[in-house]
């Protein structure tokens, strides 16, 4: 939005708002990155670090909550002013559940520290790679009002699916192979599977900041990769 | 938030916004008054440029708008109240029924008892609450005592102020507070059971709990009758309205359901208006 409101104190609120919601990506993205460094790793402090710093994340959602309530109540928002709220308060949603599943990934990982090492964590380290980096322009496009760059996020995640596809068939293996591995092969399943679902939540962000700034939504359907569910029996007509 | 993570499937996926975005529920009625090329002059002053939109049948249309934008002048030419002053003049079309408002030889007798208005200030007769609405009943009809008596028992119950005067009929109008008068107002423009009934900023003279008694009472009118109303307060508006036009400098710059204008307007003017970034 180029021009500025009459009453200057509204574009500082929105101002503040977004400010929030970009400390807020900021904490999530480092979130799920120090998880998968700590499991690569095999570092207990960092991800007893990641699970404690979970408290700073669901702090800010509660704070992010309560002031645009209190933007919705004080200043009737309309338009594009009204999207923005509610897409940041959405988002918020959304980035809480990201560090919920980065929390979860880092207590894993402790766990796995006192296992064997089972096969090579290359995968999990692209995932994060490419999760993170839509992670940002995602947040990006927020701040930027961008809905192009939020667009291209949202048709992103495809690349995420196909190496949790790959993660899953690889570790399907290794459980079939030994079944002493199942132990460690399914906490790392249940890693990339968050990863993935961080993911998805990422195409949820971009989805939310395009009808922030164009005022419609994205098609029904995503580009999806992830047929996981079908590795083992795929269902007649599938 | 206390949920564990692996467990959590809801939420990602293709939830979008569903009800909020740019559609509505509302669904406009067939045109009351179809206006098309709709111009209008101050000697050589155009205040009205092509204006063409329709007003839906026993719907209410709100018209926003900075001061000086053409609404209040919309609202004039629809009831010919401009024929008063010598220099203004309509051109173009402005139908209802078959007969075009701004026709010179437009029967305007006929016109103003199918379309009524109702003030900004509430503008009382110095007479009896039942003189006030009596008054404007024998100009156009004469009705028996007894119809009469009907008739303002309706005009008062419709207008939602029967229960606070019926007990003081023959009180002067005078005495009652702004909000009553301005029901009172609202009831004589009714008791001549017009088509459409034109507010011109209703409730700008009045308290909030006032102003919303009046916002009901549209709301009920909207059965019977088709609405349209000037304000200047965007979320009476934004209450009231089923369609929403946004007029500046004496264009109509966007016309859509109430809805989709204070989510998703189409153009950038209405957009900075609507959220107060010029007017």
């Amino acid at each position: 939005m180029p021009n500025e409101h009459i009453v200057r104190s509204y574009d500082e609120d929105l101002r503040r708002l977004r400010d929030m919601a970009a400390r807020m990506g900021g904490l999530a993205e480092r979130q799920v990155a120090d998880a998968t460094r700590a499991l690569v790793r095999r570092d207990t402090d960092l991800a007893s670090e990641v699970v404690q710093r979970d408290v700073q994340i669901d702090a800010l959602e509660r704070e992010i909550e309560a002031f645009c309530v209190q933007l919705l109540a004080l200043r009737q928002p309309v338009a594009s002013d009204l999207r923005v709220i509610i897409s940041v308060m959405k988002v918020s949603n959304d980035l809480e559940r990201i560090g919920d599943y980065a929390a979860n990934a880092a207590k894993r990982a402790i766990v796995l520290a006192s296992l064997p090492a089972l096969g090579s964590l290359n995968g999990f380290e692209r995932m994060t790679h490419l999760v993170q980096e839509n992670l940002k322009a995602a947040m990006d496009a927020l701040v930027n009002n961008d809905a192009e760059a939020a667009g291209r996020v949202w048709a992103a995640d495809e690349p995420i699916d196909t190496i949790y596809n790959g993660i899953f068939r690889e570790l399907l293996t290794f459980m079939m192979e030994d079944p002493r591995n199942i132990s460690a092969a399914t906490h790392m399943l249940f890693i990339a599977k968050n990863l993935e679902r961080i993911g998805d939540h990422t195409t949820n962000i971009a989805e939310r900041i395009h009808y922030a700034v164009r005022g419609d939504s994205l098609p029904d359907e995503r580009p999806k990769a992830d047929d996981s569910a079908y590795a083992v029996v795929r269902p007649a007509g599938e | 938030m206390s949920t564990t993570a692996e467990t959590g499937t809801a939420g990602a996926g293709t939830q979008g916004f569903g009800g909020v975005q740019a559609r509505s529920d509302v669904t406009l009625n067939a045109p009351r008054i179809a206006i098309k090329n709709l111009e209008f002059f101050y000697g050589d002053n155009r205040a009205l440029k092509g204006i063409d939109f329709n007003i839906p049948d026993r719907q209410v249309t709100g018209m926003i708008g900075p001061s000086g934008c053409g609404k209040s002048t919309l609202l004039r030419v629809l009831n010919r109240m401009y024929s008063l002053y010598p220099g203004q003049r309509a051109t173009g079309e402005a139908m209802i029924d078959g007969m075009n408002i701004v026709a010179p030889d437009a029967d305007l007798n006929a016109l103003r008892a199918k379309i009524g208005m109702v003030f900004q200030k509430p503008t009382p007769f110095p007479m009896t609450i039942q003189e006030n609405i009596s008054f404007g009943i024998r100009l156009h009809e004469k009705l028996s005592r007894s119809q009469m008596d009907e008739r303002i028992e309706w005009a008062l119950t419709r207008a939602a102020i029967w229960d606070e005067v019926k007990d003081r009929l023959d009180a002067s109008a005078l005495g009652l507070s702004g909000g009553q008068q301005q029901r009172l107002c609202i009831a004589r423009t009714i008791a001549v059971r017009p088509e459409v009934i034109l507010f011109d900023e209703p409730t700008s003279a009045l308290d909030p709990i006032s102003t919303l008694k009046i916002e009901e009472l549209i709301d009920e009118l909207k059965r019977d009758f088709t609405i349209v109303i000037v304000t200047h307060n965007m979320q009476q508006a934004a209450r009231c309205a089923d369609q929403v036009a946004f007029f500046y400098l004496g264009e109509l710059i966007e016309v859509a359901p109430a809805a989709q204008m204070f989510t998703a307007p189409k153009h950038p003017k209405t957009q900075e208006y609507i959220t107060g970034r010029f007017g």
